[in-house]
């Protein structure tokens, strides 16, 4: 096969994934959009203006701009000296350490809420700290929910890095303080920024944080389209936000590409696999704040377990119980089993369409390519897939629903509509978890290996997989774990008989009277383990011999 | 047999490989020689089809390979720093284009001891690349190379990243290790006597052209120019009418070049000397007297003297030119009379 | 290799062949019909579309399946407002047969973009007659199309053991809460993120007119009243009665709360509704227009209206029948009551003017 074929190849494989982007998210967007713009069938985009004027508006997106900066800030102060220690140190519960960190990305916002609010309320263990319902517990949720998407992604690259730099810095007398700043951090940085960007689109496009924790003081653009659609059905204004949003986030994203990803230079990667030491007496700032974050991580868990066993004044294990016996108590749809092994299977096709697309996504955008307009192009083509993050899921939800309805997409109601849904939402995170370790390959180790008769895709085997085999595991388990937690577009096509757990929670959640929200707790509960025992176990795969073959 | 023809690479408007044309015969080893910045790089990842030609063909063996893939090509690169697969073994690197093409368990053990052998790192096999010293990486990155018995070995800077005496020693083992496979080679380096020792023949590059080509023996004898021979090591250039009395006192005939290229010590303090000058300064070094010296005609230019001699600056003295170090140039218009000792390249 | 061979591997993409065998992509229930969306011959099944509070027993879906043959689906869709809206947004081509859940602050703007066909049980109970929405308004024909199932009354509750204990008098009315007595005592869901806490504002609106309801609401915020997100926000974590060791004694729920508040061993509930202060939700049922299966729906229609469901919906969903012949649980005909003089606002007035409502009431809240 000649180059010119391979790139054929390459522009085929890239197809596939924007067409199912451009299918299952632009699609749906564009679909909300036209009914915002074009209200009576032509256009008129004096609704919207006027929406963009509001004062409320203006409001919304400086307090969003506010609390995803600030939370994506501490996100990252407090994630990274996290990841070094889960992921440089050895020290025993380090696993278990790890898979507590991701159980709250899975959790539902509603019952996380729940459960932040029962500590911070006036009466609560922490009410003296006067959290409850400031900007403060907004920005503390945020960051409970998102922590592990720093310490996923820095530790993995951090893990792979080569000791001997740091080492080599200090021999020359370097600071601890030093080495970190000019050595340790420079090289995560591509990391870093990947997870800076990721964690803030997740920020800013909350909105179950936002009310549950603000107490509907706060609003942020995403809590205002949340509101335009689904309560006042001003689809003028939420789609004049929505574009608002869009440009917000395609701004930023130029931004960090500028800082970050877009510079990356080759990383010297460890040759051998890499020792962690036991920890010593200068990793007590690092294990300081490893403490905090535990803590923060901990104790609404913590809280959320201890109410899902309070029934009445008294320890049972009666929420369990009774949603396991949907039938019998009949006020749950489907026993807890029966939502569970949907949440299993939906995650699963969703987490291989995500990790398939995105590593084609990755692959593509990492490769050498001469001139600036294929260089404009496949950064572009990076970044389109990162929109689904940083877009409404409400629009996105919605629009699925008006536009998907018909031929030739008329998926409505398909059930594999679920799992492409969630992939959509998984994708941006594997391209951001692989993209960094690929751009660290030497580009002369593929041209080495193409020189001694490797194929493209042998030298995409051989080289790339070799160093991006941990990222891509890490990225795998937060395709799962996003699946698995994912209810936003998921509540809008879940089938009738097939509620994934977060739907069974926010369902339970929905009925009046306290036994569904002790239900509520107990499925959380279960959701959040089974997403840490999952994590664990992909944690302790191991790709053999990555690289051989 | 590797041929390039009218050959043209280009990194936007400017041309990194302008209008070269060689041939390389089969067993030969070619080096192309030339500053940082000069194209031979880039030429090699041309002929490696890591680069896109604008213009121009590549063939071997008769066959056009100007758009074949760079793992058809049947070649082999390897790099300055080696870059050896990380998570590879010192086995598992050397092995690695045997287990592309499906070479029995067996026989890749085999190949890999043998090489390991040939590269002089018998007991290495198991060894990670982190744990190898600079000379020792590549080594093995040449074993790796030669694993298959490419078609055609491109070898970029091979031993530059390496320190002096390493280098030398291996140049040597790379010039034995060729000839012991019977490999068609093409080297580029900026180092002159790595050039020499490794290869057979020898290109000079500037500026994206293939100025000279031939053997070592001619190249040396006869830069092509003034830039071509100050980069050869020659220490001065002297061209036009200050040349012929340097010519004259070399037995050589005027007018036959246009100037000539003179290393360090082609100047020699001698009583009978036909040249007079006058000492401009003096340096001691171990092996002999290092003089400068203020020729009339010629200008200032080094010279040498036994250590026995004793001279001080301002003394006048007589001079005779060592035929066998110095070195024609062809008739340069415009050529300048005296230039003073070249840029520093790498001394001999 | 420095990474050690691992089974692991091995036996997960074994497993992964196998999942993916029985994954989504086939499952054995109704994967086969499931691409219809819509358009093709249903062959008796019929699509409810509701919202996620839909929790009526099994046994009820089973027999009406079997008195009917067809095939119920169930397709929740958020709360009542989302559940208003995708109906409006897929009037075109509708999500379902049937909708049942659309409540009275929202029933005009569906009746009003033509959601439903006009239908009416021919066994509607006369009771439910006093719940149906008024037709000589703009509306046009909103009582026809929908059909009252089931009604509750947002109330404000209290904790009567808590103002036992602390001596206090409960209040009584909604003036009672500007009392300083009651001064940091009052927890409300929010009016622009929960149902109730839309209702309570609707029962402010009703009560003190459009002039008066904005300048009670800045007395009832300036006597420390306090505003969060949801129902379970406020009745799980604020309410001291409500599980969650809260500290506010006063809260914004349903007539049908106290009943849950009976301590085990015991059989009076601890906590009372304040039914001066309620404002009644209405809940319908009607017939999508485009339906495939206008009979099925209508079915649909004529059973969450007979007897058995009438009967079954306050144990499965907390509400009230329309029916005044169902019987009620006994605990609630004891300690669940209706509000006697409910307030009132008018459906198109709602539809009308919720967004100004809530922006004003929202502006109230962050100031």
């Amino acid at each position: 096969m000649s180059g010119r074929r391979y790139l054929a190849l390459g522009v085929v494989a890239g197809a596939v994934p924007l067409a199912v982007l451009l299918v299952f998210f632009a699609l749906p967007v564009a679909g909300m959009l036209q009914r915002g713009f074009f209200p009576d069938g032509r256009l008129d985009l004096d609704g919207a203006a006027a929406a963009l004027w509001r004062p409320r508006v203006g409001q919304a997106v400086w307090f969003t701009a506010w609390s995803a900066s600030a939370a994506t800030a501490l996100t990252v102060a407090l994630g990274v000296p996290t990841a070094f220690v889960l992921h440089r140190l050895r020290f025993p519960g380090q696993r278990l350490l790890r898979g507590l960190v991701v159980a709250p990305f899975v959790l539902p916002t509603v019952v996380v809420g729940v459960a932040f609010r029962t500590l911070l309320s006036v009466s609560g263990p922490l009410g003296g700290l006067g959290l409850d319902g400031t900007p403060a517990a907004i920005v503390a949720a945020l960051v409970f929910f998102n922590v592990s998407v720093v310490v996923r992604t820095v530790g993995p690259w951090w893990e792979g890095m080569d000791p001997r730099r740091e080492e080599a810095a200090a021999a020359l007398g370097a600071s601890p303080v030093r080495v970190l700043t000019t050595v340790t951090l420079p090289a995560l940085r591509p990391a870093i920024v990947s997870a800076a960007s990721v964690v803030f689109l997740f920020s800013a496009t909350a909105f179950g944080v936002v009310l549950t924790m603000g107490g509907v003081r706060y609003s942020t653009v995403e809590t205002e389209i949340y509101l335009l659609t689904t309560q006042f059905l001003d689809l003028q204004a939420a789609a004049a936000l929505c574009v608002l949003q869009i440009v917000v986030v395609v701004g930023l994203l130029a931004v960090a590409g500028r800082t970050g990803a877009g510079r990356d230079r080759p990383v010297d990667r460890a040759d051998r696999r890499t020792t962690n030491r036991r920890p010593a007496l200068r990793d007590l700032p690092a294990l300081g704040v490893t403490g905090v974050v535990v803590l923060l991580v901990t104790l609404p868990l913590a809280t959320l377990v201890v109410r899902s066993l309070r029934v009445d004044g008294t320890w049972s294990l009666a929420f369990y119980r009774r949603l396991q016996q949907a039938d019998s108590t009949e006020a749950y749809v489907v026993p807890l089993s029966t939502a569970l092994s949907n949440s299993l299977r939906v995650a699963f096709d969703a987490t291989l369409l995500a990790v398939t697309l995105g590593t084609v996504v990755a692959v593509l955008v990492t490769r050498r390519v001469a001139g600036p307009v294929a260089r404009r192009t496949l950064s572009a083509f990076d970044g389109v897939f990162m929109l689904p993050l940083g877009v409404s899921a409400v629009t996105v939800g919605f629009g699925l629903l008006v536009t998907l309805d018909r031929p030739p997409f008329d998926f409505r109601g398909s059930p594999w509509l679920v799992p492409v849904a969630q992939a959509m939402v998984a994708l941006p995170l594997v391209v951001r978890t692989v993209v960094p370790a690929l751009r660290g390959v030497d580009d002369r180790q593929r041209e080495a290996a193409a020189s001694l008769g490797a194929s493209p895709l042998r030298v995409l085997a051989s080289v790339d997989l070799a160093v991006a085999w941990r990222p891509l595991l890490a990225a795998t388990g937060f395709a799962f774990a996003v699946s698995l937690g994912e209810f936003g577009a998921t509540s809008f096509l879940a089938r009738p008989d097939t509620p994934t757990l977060p739907v069974m929670v926010y369902q339970l959640i929905s009925q009046p009277g306290g036994e569904g929200f002790g239900g509520a707790l107990a499925a959380s509960v279960v959701l959040g383990l089974v997403t840490s025992v999952v994590m664990a176990g992909v944690e302790r795969t191991r790709v053999p011999g990555a690289g051989a073959f | 047999m590797l041929t390039l023809d009218h050959l043209t690479v280009t990194y936007g408007a400017t041309a990194a490989v302008d209008d070269v044309s060689l041939e390389l015969p089969a067993g030969q080893v070619l080096a192309v020689l030339g500053p940082s910045g000069c194209g031979k790089s880039t030429l090699l990842r041309a002929v490696a089809g890591l680069e896109r030609p604008r213009a121009g063909r590549i063939r071997f063996g008769g066959q056009d390979v100007t758009t074949t893939a760079t793992h058809r090509r049947g070649f082999a690169l390897m790099f300055q720093d080696g870059q050896l697969f990380p998570h590879l073994s010192v086995a598992g690197n050397v092995g690695y284009s045997l287990r592309l093409r499906r070479t029995s368990r067996a026989e890749r053990r085999d190949r890999v001891a043998e090489l390991l052998g040939l590269v002089g790192l018998p007991d290495y096999a198991e060894r990670m690349p982190g744990t190898l010293s600079g000379g020792e990486r590549q080594r093995v990155a040449l074993a790796r190379a030669l694993a298959v018995r490419p078609r055609l070995l491109l070898l970029d800077e091979p031993l530059s990243a390496l320190d002096r005496d390493l280098r030398e020693r291996l140049a040597a083992d790379l010039h034995d290790i060729l000839r012991a496979e019977g490999t068609t080679a093409l080297l580029v380096t900026h180092d002159h006597d790595e050039a020499f020792t490794v290869a057979d023949r020898i290109g000079v590059m500037r500026e994206g052209r293939l100025v000279q080509e031939g053997t070592p023996a001619e190249v040396w004898r006869h830069p092509a120019d003034a830039d071509t021979a100050r980069f050869l090591g020659y220490a001065a250039v002297v061209a036009g009418a200050a040349a012929v009395p340097l010519l004259s006192a070399a037995g050589l005939r005027a007018g036959a070049a246009g100037g000539l290229a003179l290393r360090r010590s082609a100047l020699r303090l001698s009583v009978g000397g036909p040249l007079t000058g006058k000492v401009h300064s003096v340096r001691t070094t171990a092996e002999q007297t290092r003089v400068v010296v203020d020729l009339p005609d010629s200008g200032r230019l080094d010279a040498v003297a036994g250590l026995d001699v004793a001279v001080r600056p301002g003394d006048v003295v007589r001079l005779g030119v060592d035929p066998s170090r110095v070195a024609l140039l062809p008739v340069v218009s415009g050529a300048g009379t005296s230039e003073g000792p070249g840029p520093a390249w790498p001394q001999a | 290799m420095h990474a050690p061979h691992h089974p692991v591997l091995a036996a997960t993409l074994v497993a992964a062949a196998a999942l993916s065998a029985c994954s989504v992509a086939g499952p054995p229930d109704r994967a086969g019909e499931a691409s219809d969306g819509g358009t093709a011959e249903r062959g008796g099944t019929v699509t409810l579309v509701t919202h996620d509070s839909w929790a009526l027993p099994r046994k009820l879906v089973r027999s009406f399946e079997q008195q009917t043959g067809t095939d119920l689906d169930v397709v929740r869709s958020g709360d009542a407002g989302a559940l208003t809206n995708k109906l409006v947004l897929t009037k075109e081509n509708p999500l379902g047969d049937v909708a049942y859940g659309v409540d009275n602050t929202f029933a005009s703007r569906a009746v009003d973009e033509g959601v439903f066909d006009p239908y009416t049980p021919a066994g509607l109970p006369p009771s439910a007659d006093r719940y149906r929405l008024d037709s000589d308004d703009q509306t046009g024909d909103a009582a026809d199309s929908l059909t009252p199932v089931d009604w509750g009354d947002v109330c404000v509750n209290v904790d009567d053991v808590w103002f036992d204990e602390h001596g206090l008098t409960p209040p009584q009315t909604l003036d009672d809460l500007l009392d300083p007595a009651y001064r940091d005592l009052l927890v409300t869901p929010g009016a622009s993120t929960s149902s109730p806490g839309f209702a309570f504002l609707l029962a402010t609106i009703g009560r003190y007119g459009e002039d008066g309801w904005q300048d009670y609401w800045r007395r009832l915020l300036d006597n420390g009243a306090r505003v969060v997100s949801g129902w379970s926000d406020a009745y799980e974590v604020d309410f001291t009665a409500g599980g969650g060791g809260g500290d506010r004694p006063i809260v914004v729920s349903y007539n049908s709360s106290p009943p849950f508040t009976i301590p085990e061993g015991d059989d009076r509930p601890t906590t009372s509704a304040l039914l001066e202060t309620c404002f009644r939700q209405v809940e319908y049922a009607g017939v999508l227009r485009g339906s495939d299966n206008p009979a099925g729906a209508q079915a649909v229609v004529d059973w969450l209206t007979s007897r058995p469901v009438q009967e079954a919906l306050p144990d499965s969903m907390y509400v009230f029948p329309v029916d005044s012949g169902a019987a009620l649980p006994p605990l609630w005909s004891q300690w669940a009551k209706p509000a006697p003089r409910p307030v009132t606002v008018d459906a198109a007035d709602i539809t009308a003017r919720r967004s100004e409502w809530i922006r004003q009431w929202s502006d109230l809240v962050s100031g």
